[in-house]
């Protein structure tokens, strides 16, 4: 029924909280720390720089289509001003055939005259001179400065162009007095049949016009040919007849901007194709220029969103570790508290059990000392005598010796098991400490063990039983005498720890204790000498500390000594 | 003088070796046996288990007191602590002893218990 012998009585039930304690290591918090800072800065900034990255290449795109729009407006109404430039060439000569004066039967001095009035009545691009050739493509008049009566053109390839389209405009060359001209022939039916009517024309002022299109010293307008030969002089790639840099981009019947690189960096080129005419008009910008809003809010951009990561990043890492670091430390403090619970726990489970056992062999042990005794009484009282009288008595008296024995274990046993209540009154520790070395005195000097005694000035007097603490103190420094060797030094220091705390430190300069018994020496049975005592006293020392409201540890090394670090409350847990 | 335990084998010892002693010694095996000698004969002194089945020591004691006996008890224990030893002072008993009790610790008890009862009844 109610057996405390049983020691299933008092086995221990774990918690399942308990069980799945975690490991306190500093490398499981580095770990969480990783995670959480990466997952954090991941979730963060990822979308922050995707953001960036797609409003980032909308802006470009956005900006640069409308940077572009203007620039092929420009280039549309250059190349319907070169456009007209030569459809006017043209139609001042189909004119002057349609009038009559000009027809296969021409005479020079007619030719002269017409040439005349061409160039007072279009003073831009003059007419340098003026020539009709035949169908077989000899020429017959000229009016100019050329030596070109009587030339024939029959191979040529112009003449058989201007055959087949009507019209023919040639590229331009340096010509008379070394200025670029270019050549423009029309091919008629007249009386008497077709002739082509051929006129030189000086681009001179062609040229300069389209230069001024391009109003800014970046920007540039010019013509060149489909083989990419400047037609008009550039003000950045080069006078007429250059090679141009800028490859000559494919047909296309409109003006199109297109993005292209030269040795200065990026432009836009707006470029259309001239009809009839072997020129593209070509206008060019300078990309910074046109795109400079972009560059700044594009600066701006990658600043904002530098700072901005480097914030998120700087906080991330604080307030990871600072959530961290209080992690690990309730982390400690509850393994503390299991700690202590589970020590208090064992301690109670052993309590009950040594009381128990107590308990139970008193009766037995009673029977035995009485039985004994009667045995004594009969030979002691009676007048009998007996045989062997002082053998008898002297092993009676050995079972009675051992009755006391075995009730001095129980009485510990018991002891150990009390719970005593507190008498709290007001306690100078240092006045303690030094009558529980006064206990100690004569062995001290006896053995040559110099006592060191250091009080801080502000240690405040503390509420605690009186009776217990000397208990406490006397367990624990005659621990250290016995650690120690003879002329060993023991050091005493008490202090205040914190507002609520007194500390008091036993240090010896014994033997130590191994680390891993360190752990185990408050464990109720727990001796390294075997035989000697029961093993209790540091136990109950630990016991009674708790129960004070304070707190003990200990630290050692082996070889060089001991230190006990007794901490209780200034004042009475209320 | 009367013996209260129920644990035969000791009590019937330790009134052998009372009576060797010359003392007057009665016994009883249990609470209720024990209320009844009282009751019946009186008593002066009495050694009194606490661990016994059905009534136990502490109640007996207060049966003692309700009833109005003189009695005075010296409580002889193999169990119990601080808890029932303020108990059995707050009803009255003389003296709380452990067992194994030396028996002329036990006997001096009892001597002074007894005075202590001799006091009593010459007292107006």
């Amino acid at each position: 029924m109610d057996d405390p012998t049983n020691p299933l009585k008092y086995e221990h039930r774990p918690t399942s909280r308990r069980a799945a304690a975690p490991s306190l290591a500093p490398r499981r918090y580095r770990r969480l720390f990783r995670r959480v800072a990466l997952s954090t800065a991941g979730v963060t900034i990822l979308p922050l720089l995707v953001m960036t990255g797609i409003n980032y290449y909308q802006y470009q795109r956005a900006i640069e289509a409308e940077t572009r729009q203007p620039i092929a407006s420009q280039t549309t109404n250059a190349q319907r001003a070169v456009e007209f430039f030569l459809k006017e060439r043209e139609s001042a000569l189909r004119f002057i055939v349609k009038q009559g004066t000009v027809t296969l039967d021409c005479n020079n001095a007619q030719l002269a005259k017409n040439l005349g009035s061409l160039r007072t009545s279009l003073s831009i691009g003059s007419f340098v001179d003026l020539g009709v050739i035949d169908a077989t493509g000899r020429q017959r008049c000229y009016a100019g400065p050329y030596k070109l009566l009587g030339k024939s053109y029959k191979g040529q390839d112009w003449f058989h162009q201007v055959n087949q389209r009507g019209i023919y405009i040639s590229d331009v060359f340096l010509g008379f007095r070394k200025s670029p001209h270019f050549v423009i022939a029309i091919r008629q039916e007249g009386a008497g049949g077709a002739f082509i009517l051929r006129a030189t024309i000086d681009t001179k002022e062609l040229s300069e016009q389209i230069l001024t299109i391009g109003l800014r010293p970046s920007s540039d307008a010019f013509l060149v040919n489909r083989e990419g030969v400047l037609q008009s002089t550039s003000r950045n790639y080069g006078k007429v007849l250059d090679r141009c840099p800028l490859k000559v981009p494919h047909f296309t019947k409109g003006a199109l901007v297109i993005k292209r690189t030269d040795r200065k960096g990026d432009v836009f080129l707006g470029y259309a194709y001239i009809e009839n005419s072997p020129f593209v008009l070509m206008l060019t910008k300078r990309s910074e220029e046109v795109m400079g809003g972009w560059t700044s809010l594009r600066a701006e951009m990658l600043v904002f969103l530098g700072v901005s990561v480097i914030l998120i990043l700087m906080v991330i890492y604080f307030v990871s570790r600072n959530m961290v670091r209080r992690i690990r430390e309730a982390d400690v403090a509850r393994a503390q508290v299991f700690h202590k619970m589970e020590y208090n726990n064992k301690l109670a489970s052993v309590g009950r059990l040594a009381a128990g056992v107590a308990h139970e062999i008193n009766n037995p042990l009673a029977i035995i000392n009485e039985k004994a005794g009667l045995l004594q009484d009969r030979i002691t009282l009676s007048d009998d005598d007996f045989p062997q009288e002082q053998k008898l008595l002297a092993t009676i008296d050995s079972i009675l010796n051992s009755v006391l024995r075995c009730s001095t274990i129980t009485h510990r046993l018991l002891g150990f098991a009390k719970h005593m209540d507190i008498q709290f009154e007001t306690i100078e520790l240092d006045g303690l400490l030094k009558e529980v070395l006064g206990f100690l005195d004569k062995e001290a000097t006896f053995r040559n063990i110099e006592v060191g005694f250091e009080i801080d000035d502000d240690t405040p007097s503390i509420e605690s039983d009186r009776g217990q603490l000397q208990q406490v103190f006397l367990n624990i420094i005659n621990n250290a005498f016995a650690a120690m060797d003879d002329g060993g030094r023991l050091e005493i220091a008490i202090g205040r720890q914190d507002d609520t705390t007194v500390a008091v430190h036993v240090k010896d300069d014994g033997m130590g204790i191994p680390s891993e018994n360190l752990e185990r020496i408050f464990e109720p049975f727990f001796t390294t000498k075997p035989g000697i005592g029961t093993g209790l006293g540091l136990s109950v020392t630990y016991g009674i500390v708790e129960k004070l409201g304070g707190d003990l540890r200990v630290k050692s090394e082996v070889g060089k000594g001991t230190r006990f670090i007794v901490k209780l409350p200034v004042s009475s847990p209320a | 003088m009367l013996l209260v335990d129920d644990e035969r084998d000791f009590v019937d010892t330790l009134s052998k070796r009372l009576l060797a002693r010359d003392y007057l010694v009665a016994v009883a095996y249990g609470g209720d046996q024990a209320l009844e000698i009282v009751a019946r004969d009186g008593c002066e002194v009495m050694i009194l288990d606490l661990r016994m089945p059905g009534m136990g020591g502490i109640e007996v004691l207060q049966r003692i007191r309700e009833e109005g006996h003189e009695v005075e008890v010296i409580i002889l224990t193999g169990h119990g602590g601080a808890k029932e030893e303020r108990a059995a002072r707050a009803l009255g008993a003389f003296e709380y002893l452990h067992k194994p009790a030396d028996i002329d610790k036990l006997v001096d008890a009892m001597q002074r218990a007894h005075a202590k009862r001799n006091e009593r009844r010459s007292a107006p």
